[in-house]
């Protein structure tokens, strides 16, 4: 099967492979997926106070094309707004990396991720807010 | 060294240029052109010595009469007048037949479209090794049981079934034994009366001869009686009709002829080359064989590289051609029904790759092959959360996975 120039070149040169501490209260981590299905992404979103994605990395279990996936993605999400990266579509990334039908699971997976990340660090920071302020 | 390196033998090989020489000179104006089975002059003559010859090189191979011999286009084709013209012809006297999950998609399609016209088939579990277990074969025999079809080696894992022992069973109790040998011909040695076996589907492109052609031994000591699927002309004793491709049988013939002469050294060679291949990986950590290692025929290594997917994987070798047994380049996104049969786990059968090893390999492909690939698994790994998880301790098994 033929891969596109696009997910050949996420997938040769993967931007921002790696993981950032999950435990960090400024971090979300959403990983999606199954080993049965074949694929599993993890993706990890540092957010600072002005709530602006300031660092993404990712790591993912799957064919080339769920890698060029992940990867895009965490290149969009950086410098973007909670609001802003919440909004992205699987079909922007699967028409960005020229998907074809059988992979565009592999698009919506990468959409579901950066979902569950944000929703992540929100239930963490909606966790801190409700904890008493002078726990000290 | 030339690149890609083919290790895809088991897919499909190329033409051995001893065989192509032969095989050109049965096709132009200069040549043997004639139909075999013209029997009004000269050319058909000649065409047909050489069919004849070729026929008896095939037999030779499998310790058959060349009258047991029936043309066909090829191992699936050789497979269907096996099942469907056993199961037709002896629908009276019984509609089972019994077969295994991990046979070709040849015989289990088949066999399902048996299952359409009201016979019954019972698909058997192989053990983890690959193999199925005799006793448990037995016990999946009826009183109508016309027909038992296992194949000698397995496609995916090149795992050999000791055909001998089931053949023998299988006579016993007084049914009828087809083995699917297109993987085993020129590979393990075969002879159908030790075997017992009634009907042997062979394939020429499997051990390097041409696409297109093949045969199905049928047996006529005792003789077996088949419902030809093909009709016309009456061509091969009436059991499928068709005009023989002279140039393909005497490919077929060569192959066979070249094989039988060639298969000890030859097999002694390829064992060094897929153990150099195999003590290349062994080391790596969470590296599984798949099947036998032992009751295996010598070209074969199929391997999961546990927390790396298979097509991820492939995608990277793309300097060495492999297969995977993961089908996610299919829409279904299920992995390899083989290795799921021997109870493998998903992200192992996900993660599988087929080397399969041939005639024109040379140690220096293998060295590469093993350079490759522990690279490019490191690579991928560095980025697998399940690699990850499995590092950190986490039990994998028991993650709740949010399935899509």
């Amino acid at each position: 099967m033929a891969y596109s120039d696009k997910v050949l070149d996420h997938y040769e040169n993967p931007r921002n492979v790696g993981a950032l501490d999950k435990n960090d209260p400024n971090v979300g981590t959403g990983m999606v997926g199954a080993p049965a299905c074949g694929d599993v992404m993890k993706l990890q979103i540092k957010v600072n106070e002005q709530g602006v994605i300031e660092d993404a990395k990712f790591k993912t279990y799957g064919c080339g094309s769920a890698i060029a996936s992940s990867s895009l993605l965490t290149e969009w999400v950086r410098g973007k707004t909670l609001e802003e990266a919440t909004s992205i579509k699987n079909t922007e990334i699967a028409a960005e990396l020229a998907l074809p039908p059988v992979k565009i699971h592999c698009s919506v997976l990468a959409e579901d991720a950066i979902k569950a990340a944000i929703a992540d660090y929100q239930a963490k920071a909606a966790a801190r807010k409700n904890k008493p302020a002078n726990a000290a | 060294m030339k690149q890609p390196i083919y290790l895809d033998y088991s897919a499909t090989t190329p033409v051995d240029p001893r065989v192509a020489e032969k095989m050109w000179r049965y096709l132009t104006p200069d040549g043997d052109f004639g139909n075999p089975a013209s029997r009004s002059h000269v050319f058909g003559w000649r065409a047909e010595e050489a069919v004849e010859e070729a026929r008896a090189n095939v037999a030779a191979l499998i310790g058959a009469d060349p009258k047991e011999i029936v043309w066909t286009s090829g191992a699936t084709e050789a497979d269907n007048l096996a099942l469907k013209g056993v199961a037709h012809f002896y629908g009276k006297k019984g509609r089972h037949l019994v077969t295994c999950k991990t046979e070709h998609k040849a015989v289990l399609d088949t066999c399902r479209q048996l299952e359409r016209e009201g016979f019954e088939v019972t698909y058997l579990d192989p053990e983890p090794s690959g193999l199925v277990d005799l006793a448990k074969l037995e016990a999946a025999m009826r009183p109508d049981t016309t027909l038992v079809s296992l194949m000698h080696v397995n496609n995916e894992i090149g795992v050999i079934q000791d055909i001998a022992a089931v053949g023998a069973m299988v006579r016993a109790r007084g049914a009828l034994f087809h083995s699917d040998a297109a993987q085993s011909a020129g590979k393990a040695p075969i002879d159908v009366n030790r075997m017992n076996v009634d009907l042997l589907s062979l394939s020429a492109h499997k051990i390097y001869g041409p696409k297109g052609i093949g045969a199905l031994y049928v047996r006529r000591k005792p003789r077996v009686r088949l419902e030809a699927q093909m009709h016309g002309g009456g061509h091969e004793r009436g059991m499928r009709s068709g005009t023989l491709p002279t140039h393909q049988c005497v490919g077929m013939g060569e192959a066979f002829r070249v094989a039988r002469a060639e298969m000890a050294a030859e097999n002694e060679r390829l064992r060094a080359l897929r153990d150099r291949l195999y003590h290349g990986l062994r080391d790596m950590p969470e590296v599984y064989v798949n099947g036998d290692l032992e009751q295996r025929v010598a070209g074969n290594l199929n391997v999961s590289f546990n927390f790396v997917e298979g097509e991820s994987l492939i995608m990277a070798l793309r300097d060495i051609a492999v297969s995977s047994g993961s089908a996610c380049t299919s829409a279904s996104l299920e992995p390899s029904y083989v290795l799921r049969a021997l109870g493998r786990n998903d992200e192992l059968a996900h993660s599988s790759i087929r080397f399969t090893i041939g005639r024109f390999t040379t140690p220096q492909e293998i060295d590469y092959t093993v350079r490759l690939v522990r690279e490019k698994v490191a690579k991928l790994r560095a980025m697998s959360p399940l690699w990850e998880m499995y590092q950190e301790g986490v039990d994998l098994s028991k993650v709740q996975w949010a399935g899509h």
